[in-house]
């Protein structure tokens, strides 16, 4: 079974994070793997293990973003297909996934393409149905359990009024969420075997994509303003000496909670 | 005026209250039509009228209903193509955004996810939005096709404005495209008799400080009538369901009190609550970074003080 993994490379979410001055997210600071993505591909690499076949990780982002593909080389992951190309910064979610489908396309489109539940930067979730919709292919999204067998895969959806199974043909395209499973940390012997693991970079022009359909000025959406919120003062902190209970009930009395 | 579709969010007709709140935006916009797919269309269609739809596009049909999310978009992109409306609303839970998601390829239109509010602008319908953990605002609006719009919950107080919703039965053939991921199981929630999360007014979560036990933090929900939360670490550790986690990759929430009980605060789950109207805090730690956010804080052990508390607010009833 051949699988691709979409993957994003993500400013980090334990540091500040700011805007540029045309309003699109400032990626000049450390980026990493986005976390979630994590999942996909321990779930690509879980899959293949059992089975066989190769997991490909593939990415759009800046130079940076060989990082991100990186770390899925380093936790096993087979090769990786960078689509580095200037004319792309700034796309919004219709751009990236037509860049995105196209490079499934050109990749052969495998048994599985496996994603991540959001990135955690955007954290929009909707490349994944994107891009089902764009391949034409079924899709099985939010998966808490994943299980293929016989052509099909098989899921478990859990959302807040029903616990749903789901069951599709391959190749489908499947989203992941953190509740699948623990990815592993790449060991000693993945870190060495990275190295030697291919890389491919496309621009828009091998994936045939016109350069005015994707980026800030193709976008379909436009940012109008950006505004930092205040941070929240901090009220008052109280300690516990036997009161600290009757002290939050007189608070939330004072705001009319009781 | 346009149109503005409503996709309606339900259960066997049962209206969800962010129906309510999106035909209250919709209103803003343009003239609010409710789509509404499944079951019990004649049971919704009174609320409905009551929060001003002028329509109801109905479509009750296994082929939309019993597989995930592709025939929604279909239907919902049929409707557009037909009578082009100003906008299309949709509740921003998983299922809305890829129904909007997919909705956005097929009409050739922009998406915008997550508004936490919509009102008409000079150049269209223009958007609100929280990103990066509620640390900035940013507003925002679709340049091309028909601007598709996920919205959040609470994200207006429903306004009643009569009109007919008169419902139109729609009947279309989906493709077998459209058709790819079958639902072929559906176990229903156990209904723990507590608000939603998403429509709760006061929310209590618990987190690695219950140890496990979220006992205290139930009894206190409860006389709050409240809904009752989990952090991530909370529920990475068997002690809380995921359907319950606040959180970055669980529900992101603003109740009008947010008490977080034995929560450090990561940003993990900020990302969840700090657009909170009001937010308390109880933690054993002093350093905990949960309190930079409060309103109200207390240190000490929430095994000693949420009972205190529950009690008071118990007795303020009587």
């Amino acid at each position: 079974m051949n699988i691709v993994v979409c993957v994003k490379y993500v400013p980090d979410t334990q540091a500040d994070r700011h805007f540029e001055d045309d309003n699109t997210t400032d990626r000049t600071g450390d980026g990493l793997l986005s976390e979630l993505d994590e999942y996909a591909i321990e779930e690509a690499l879980k899959l293949v293990e059992a089975d066989s076949g190769e997991v490909t990780v593939l990415t759009i982002g800046p130079a940076g973003a060989a990082d991100a593909l990186k770390k899925a080389l380093q936790m096993g992951a087979d090769k990786g297909i960078h689509i580095n190309d200037e004319a792309i910064a700034g796309s919004d979610a219709v751009g990236t996934s037509l860049v995105l489908a196209e490079a499934i396309k050109k990749a052969g489109t495998p048994d599985l393409v496996l994603t991540g539940m959001a990135s955690t930067d955007g954290t929009m979730g909707v490349l994944p149905a994107m891009l089902a919709e764009r391949l034409g292919l079924p899709q099985v999204t939010m998966s808490a359990t994943l299980a293929v067998a016989d052509g099909a895969v098989r899921a478990r959806r859990d959302g807040d009024a029903a616990s749903e199974q789901i069951v599709a043909a391959l190749p489908a395209v499947v989203s992941v969420t953190d509740q699948i499973n623990e990815p592993r940390y790449p060991s000693f012997k993945g870190i060495m075997a990275a190295k030697k693991k291919p890389v491919e970079t496309w621009s828009l022009g091998d994936l045939g994509v016109d350069a005015g359909s994707v980026g800030l000025g193709g976008a379909y959406t436009e940012v109008l303003s950006v505004s930092k919120r205040p941070p929240r003062e901090q009220g008052e902190i109280v300690t516990d000496e036997g009161d600290g209970g009757t002290k939050l009930a007189a608070f939330l009395a004072a705001r009319k909670f009781i | 005026m346009a149109d503005v579709f409503v996709l309606v969010d339900h259960a066997n007709g049962v209206v969800r209250k962010t129906t309510a709140e999106l035909l209250t935006l919709a209103a803003r916009v343009g003239n609010p039509v409710a789509i509404f797919v499944g079951p019990g269309v004649e049971k919704a269609q009174p609320v409905l009228a009551r929060f001003g739809a002028t329509r109801v596009f109905a479509m009750d049909n296994a082929d939309v209903t019993g597989y995930l999310v592709a025939p929604q978009a279909e239907l919902l992109a049929g409707l557009v193509k037909k009578f082009r409306p100003a906008a299309v609303l949709i509740p921003a839970n998983p299922a809305g955004k890829e129904i909007a998601a997919r909705l956005a390829i097929k009409t050739d239109s922009g998406l915008i996810t997550d508004a936490v509010d919509v009102v008409a602008g000079d150049g269209g319908v223009e958007t609100t939005q929280s990103v990066f953990a509620g640390s900035y605002t940013v507003t925002a609006r679709v340049t091309k096709g028909t601007p598709i719009i996920a919205v959040k919950p609470n994200s207006a107080a429903p306004v009643e404005s009569a009109a007919a919703a008169q419902v139109v039965p729609v009947n279309l053939t989906i493709t077998e495209g459209g058709k790819g991921a079958k639902i072929t199981e559906s176990s229903p929630r156990v209904a723990s008799g507590r608000p939603e999360l998403n429509e709760a007014a006061i929310i209590v979560s618990g987190g690695r400080g219950t140890a496990g036990d979220f006992g205290a933090v139930e009894a206190f929900a409860d006389s709050l009538s409240a809904a009752v939360g989990a952090s991530r670490a909370a529920v990475d550790a068997g002690w809380y369901p995921h359907t319950a986690q606040i959180g970055q990759t669980g529900k992101q929430v603003s109740p009008q009190l947010y008490v977080a009980a034995g929560i450090s605060g990561a940003i993990q789950h900020r990302a969840g609550m700090q657009t909170s109207k009001t937010i308390v805090a109880v933690n054993k730690d002093p350093e905990a970074p949960i309190f930079e956010l409060v309103d109200f804080g207390v240190v000490g052990d929430l095994f000693s003080v949420l009972p205190q508390a529950t009690a008071q607010v118990e007795a303020s009833k009587a």
